[in-house]
């Protein structure tokens, strides 16, 4: 058993100029009997190998749906792709068969989820559970599978793990289960990892802890990781970029650093405005007025433009195209240069 | 673990003397005269009447003779000893005739609605609102929305008497086959229960969120569902199950008379209508305990099965 921990992805592995995921166009839509929700409308975005995308949106935005449009695992029905692609390595994901599609899912990209209490199976050991991906995808035997887990969660720092091997998920704290649910999913040593809001259920101190070792692991097994997040707080000191989604769109995409100082987008600035800020006193909370959108009935134009300060004529007729501000930066705002120029703070 | 079965012994205990006292009480305590009720319609001597009194603490009246007697009647009923029935027949005797057809009805019903009852409703919950699904949606319905006083009397007319596919009754020592129809019948609507049980569990288990992580983790589907939902599907069905056998080993009347089959029912409804206390309360008793043995087996097996109650 050599299973080393560290497993730098080859350079090589990302075809010449390509990314190594990357979104084109991508739309779905959730036929129910109410209606259709039109839930991802048109994304695109890119991921290249050892980077931290963080994905930021209210919940409805479509960022989970996207996501799980990746792993593809999402329920079709209701769910159907209407169009767009998934290009992993330069291949559409979207144009393979299920079962290649299968050899992709943990192998190459894995996902965690929010809660791990019950995206884990209540009536098996954790080690089993770890190990089973091991045994199935790997052909590992039992005992290997089962000392490989140890390893896992020694990894994702478990204390005494080759002792809670045979504990079942109830009997972890809420951080405790999210470790377990990281462990089993870089059993295979993935190259991209998706993070589906892992801290929302957890305590504040807990979430900390969690988010740096999913930096430190991120960072030591040199993997891609797309953050998906409602909270700003949590992305600031983890993401590379930040794609903003709204009523299934990315209505702002930008590097770290230039949006938090100068968000292009009113959606964005809203948001970051709605933060609480620990050295300004008494000053009252500012919060997006409105609600998000029904997504059987996203408003024409612009799908922001109920809520938004800036709305003029222009908004409610045409959607706006993404505005390219330089530096890779683009916000979706017909007003983009005005409110990044605004918000300079 | 320990804690908890020893707990549901305990409890067991206390179970077993309140359902025999209300039992001996529904059964004795409003009889008027017993030696009478014993004999019938002939007369009894005085000599007679003296002797039964005395054999039968008769003398003592009130509550505290009901309670001298029923503490007489478990005082034997722990050392086996479960009476006489009025028509002079040993219960225990009884009983041990009556029991092995009566178990043997109950495992073709059981074995009925596992075979059929758990397997079409794990297909219907896998093919929710399929033509198969909303098909058996109709027939478990139907099948629950008839009494078995009515399913069991056309079921041995046309499938015993009119097309001769069965045995129309069982008889003293009935064959596997002739007890294959009451057996189908009696378990035709633990089959229902048991299919909507499932179709309704693998459903919901399907939507579970440990199902989509199964399936990021590229595990392939036929592993999902026998393995991580069939596991927790069965977990309700399988409690279900054993409360069932529960029901079916103490007996169908109405299955047992219907057909004709000299089980524990059979012989609990002739102890009823020829008033027989002494035969009622004795296998009563024996059912009580056959029942909260299945019980404590049934929740021993709940929580082999769900960790999650293992370590409260």
């Amino acid at each position: 058993m050599t299973h080393s921990t560290v497993q730098p992805t080859p350079a090589s592995a990302t075809p010449e100029g390509g990314h190594l995921l990357e979104l084109r166009d991508l739309h779905v839509e959730f036929r129910t009997n109410e209606g259709v929700a039109r839930v991802i409308n048109g994304v695109s975005y890119h991921l290249d190998a050892g980077e931290t995308l963080a994905v930021l949106g209210e919940s409805g935005s479509g960022k989970s749906v996207t996501a799980q449009a990746i792993m593809g695992i999402l329920d079709t029905p209701p769910a159907v792709i209407r169009s767009g692609q998934i290009l992993y390595q330069g291949q559409d994901l979207l144009t393979r068969s299920e079962e290649q599609r299968r050899q992709v899912r943990g192998k190459e990209i894995a996902m965690i989820f929010q809660d791990a209490l019950s995206a884990l199976n209540p009536v098996f050991p954790v080690g089993w559970q770890i190990g089973e991906t091991l045994r199935q995808r790997s052909g590992m035997s039992r005992g290997d599978a089962r000392r490989r887990a140890i390893e896992l969660m020694d990894l994702v720092k478990i204390p005494g793990a080759a002792k809670r091997i045979g504990d079942y998920p109830h009997q972890f704290s809420g951080g405790m289960r999210q470790r377990v649910m990281i462990a089993m999913a870089l059993a295979l040593d993935p190259k991209v990892l998706i993070a589906d809001e892992p801290t929302t259920a957890l305590d504040v101190t807990v979430q900390a802890q969690i988010m740096d070792l999913l930096a430190d692991l991120r960072r030591d097994l040199n993997m891609a990781m797309i953050l998906i997040t409602h909270d700003l707080g949590v992305v600031a000191g983890v993401a590379d970029r930040i794609a903003v989604m709204y009523a299934g769109r990315i209505i702002e995409h930008a590097d770290v650093r230039s949006l938090y100082k100068a968000p292009a987008h009113p959606y964005t600035k809203g948001l970051l405005e709605s933060i609480p800020r620990m050295d300004v006193r008494g000053q009252e909370l500012s919060t997006i007025k409105g609600l998000p959108p029904n997504l059987m009935r996203i408003p024409s134009g612009c799908p922001f433009h109920p809520r938004c300060p800036y709305v003029q004529q222009v908004c409610v007729d045409v959607v706006p195209h993404d505005l390219v501000l330089g530096d890779g930066r683009t916000s979706a705002c017909h007003f983009a240069q005005e409110v990044r120029d605004d918000s300079v703070r | 673990m320990f804690r908890y079965i020893l707990r549901r012994l305990l409890q067991m205990v206390l179970a077993f003397f309140g359902t025999t006292l209300i039992v001996y009480a529904l059964m004795f305590a409003g009889q008027g005269d017993p030696i009478q009720a014993l004999a019938g319609e002939r007369p009894v001597t005085e000599a007679q009447r003296a002797y039964l009194t005395e054999k039968y603490h008769l003398d003592a009246t009130g509550v505290g003779g009901f309670f001298y007697r029923y503490f007489d009647y478990v005082k034997s009923l722990l050392q086996g000893d479960l009476g006489q029935s009025l028509t002079g027949r040993q219960i225990g005797d009884i009983l041990q005739a009556a029991w092995p057809v009566t178990v043997k009805l109950a495992l073709i019903a059981l074995a009925v609605a596992i075979i059929f009852g758990v397997t079409a409703g794990v297909v219907a919950g896998i093919r929710r609102a399929s033509i198969f699904d909303n098909s058996t949606l109709v027939l478990t319905l139907l099948v629950l929305g008839i009494p078995t006083i009515v399913l069991a009397p056309l079921a041995q007319y046309f499938l015993g008497v009119k097309w001769q596919l069965f045995p129309p009754t069982a008889g003293s020592e009935p064959t596997f086959y002739a007890l294959l129809l009451p057996g189908i019948v009696l378990g035709s609507l633990s089959l229902a229960t048991a299919l909507r049980l499932t179709r309704t569990s693998v459903a919901e288990n399907l939507r579970a969120d440990y199902v989509r992580t199964a399936r990021s983790k590229g595990l392939v589907k036929r592993r999902i569902v026998t393995v991580h939902v069939l596991r927790n599907s069965l977990i309700p069905v399988v409690t279900f199950l054993g409360v069932e056998l529960g029901n079916l080993m103490s007996g169908a009347i109405i299955t047992e008379g219907v057909f004709n089959i000299p089980g524990v029912g059979f012989n609990l409804f002739r102890g009823i209508r020829t008033e027989d206390g002494p035969l009622v309360v004795g296998i009563v008793s024996v059912l009580v305990v056959v029942y909260l043995v299945s019980n404590l087996v049934v929740d021993v097996l709940y929580a082999v099965l769900d960790p999650r109650i293992r370590y409260e």
